[in-house]
């Protein structure tokens, strides 16, 4: 648990140098993300007979960790709070433009995201 | 002062008392969420929030002595966004096969989130500066925070409306995707990542590892893509 705790961290700092250092705008640990990404194929490239990442520990922990993402949001969530006068200021407008833009955009994604992969078989087959 | 109140002096300042409210917090909204058979509406995300603001209200606590506490809560969200790259490295051979879906999907779902949006709020008589802080709200709060303050708008509101559609959409996928009868977990996940960023992973992680790394993939790649449209989008409304 320690090694793929600091694994992890060790991904996002390098990330994070990376990002301020070459002024890259993507936040660090999503360089982190695509460092680690790239460090498991270079890890099954070189070793043919390593252990799937899903078997071992560090694949557990991951589990672990993404198992409870809701969990680490609750702190942000506490302060909205603090931006509560927006709320109520332009609220309805507010609320109207999340409430529907949300709605709109997981509808259309899922069906547009549907209907290509229903193409792609249908092309392939 | 007597005995009792100088303990909660000491405690209610400490990092401690906070952290352990946040986890109790959560496991209670969790306990509550199952017992509804995790029904949307008993979101865990919302019931554990509620369940804080509450009680910081009940005891004139404010949200920096709060996040002093729940910080370490708040820290994890880095390396967990890090981890992404387990389940996705693990399912890279679906995703290889669905890059026609992604990109089409990305491309509709990512000017849909930023332009309605924009043109929702500005229908509604919302003034510029709330129009450049809802436009990225679809994205993870720190690549939106970066795109509002480029364009003169507040971070710190770009945020709040992020958690907020975060929240809206862990709520709504399930019962949209029933009722538009979407069952692919690739499809729902990535729509669930696309439009509500981190809060729709957790909830697609739910449904399984699969739809877990769909919407993964689509967290990062609608960051790029709304960081792109973003600002030629806020041009119309300037």
């Amino acid at each position: 648990m320690i090694l793929s705790f600091t694994a992890l961290l060790i991904c996002q700092l390098i990330g994070e140098v990376l990002a301020r250092g070459l002024h890259i705008p993507v936040p660090g640990p999503v360089l982190g993300f695509a460092l680690l990404f790239g460090a498991l194929v270079l890890r099954d490239r070189l070793f043919k007979a390593a252990t799937p990442v899903s078997e071992s520990e560090f694949g557990a922990f991951a589990k672990v960790l993404l198992g409870s993402l809701s969990l680490l949001f609750i702190p942000a969530g506490v302060g909205i709070v603090s931006n509560f006068q927006v709320f109520s200021d332009y609220g309805l407008a507010v609320g109207v433009a999340l409430i529907g833009s949300t709605a709109l955009t997981l509808a259309l994604t899922a069906l547009v995201f549907g209907w290509f992969s229903k193409a792609e078989s249908a092309g392939s087959a | 002062m007597n005995a009792s109140s100088s303990l909660w002096v000491y405690l209610s300042a400490s990092p401690l008392l906070w952290l352990t409210a946040t986890m109790v917090a959560f496991v209670i909204a969790d306990a509550i969420a199952k017992k509804f058979n995790r029904h949307p509406v008993a979101n865990p995300v919302v019931v554990a929030v509620v369940l804080l603001v509450v009680l910081l209200k009940l005891t004139g606590t404010s949200y920096e002595t709060y996040f002093n506490g729940a910080q370490f809560v708040h820290f994890l969200l880095g390396p967990a966004i890090v981890a992404l790259a387990i389940p996705l490295y693990e399912n890279r051979h679906i995703v290889a096969r669905s890059v026609l879906p992604i990109m089409a999907a990305l491309l509709v779902g990512s000017v849909v989130a930023s332009s309605s949006a924009v043109l929702l709020g500005w229908a509604m008589g919302a003034p510029f500066n709330i129009l450049v802080a809802l436009a990225p709200k679809s994205v993870t709060a720190g690549i939106a925070m970066g795109i509002a303050r480029e364009l003169g708008g507040e971070p710190s509101l770009a945020a709040t409306f992020v958690l907020a559609t975060g929240i809206l959409g862990g709520i709504m996928v399930f019962p949209l995707m029933r009722l538009l009868r979407i069952k692919d977990d690739r499809a729902v996940g990535f729509a669930a990542g696309l439009a509500s960023h981190g809060l729709g992973t957790a909830v697609a992680f739910q449904m399984s590892p699969l739809a877990g790394s769909f919407a993964g993939i689509a967290l990062g790649l609608n960051g790029l893509m709304t960081a792109l449209i973003v600002p030629v989008l806020i041009r119309f409304f300037g």
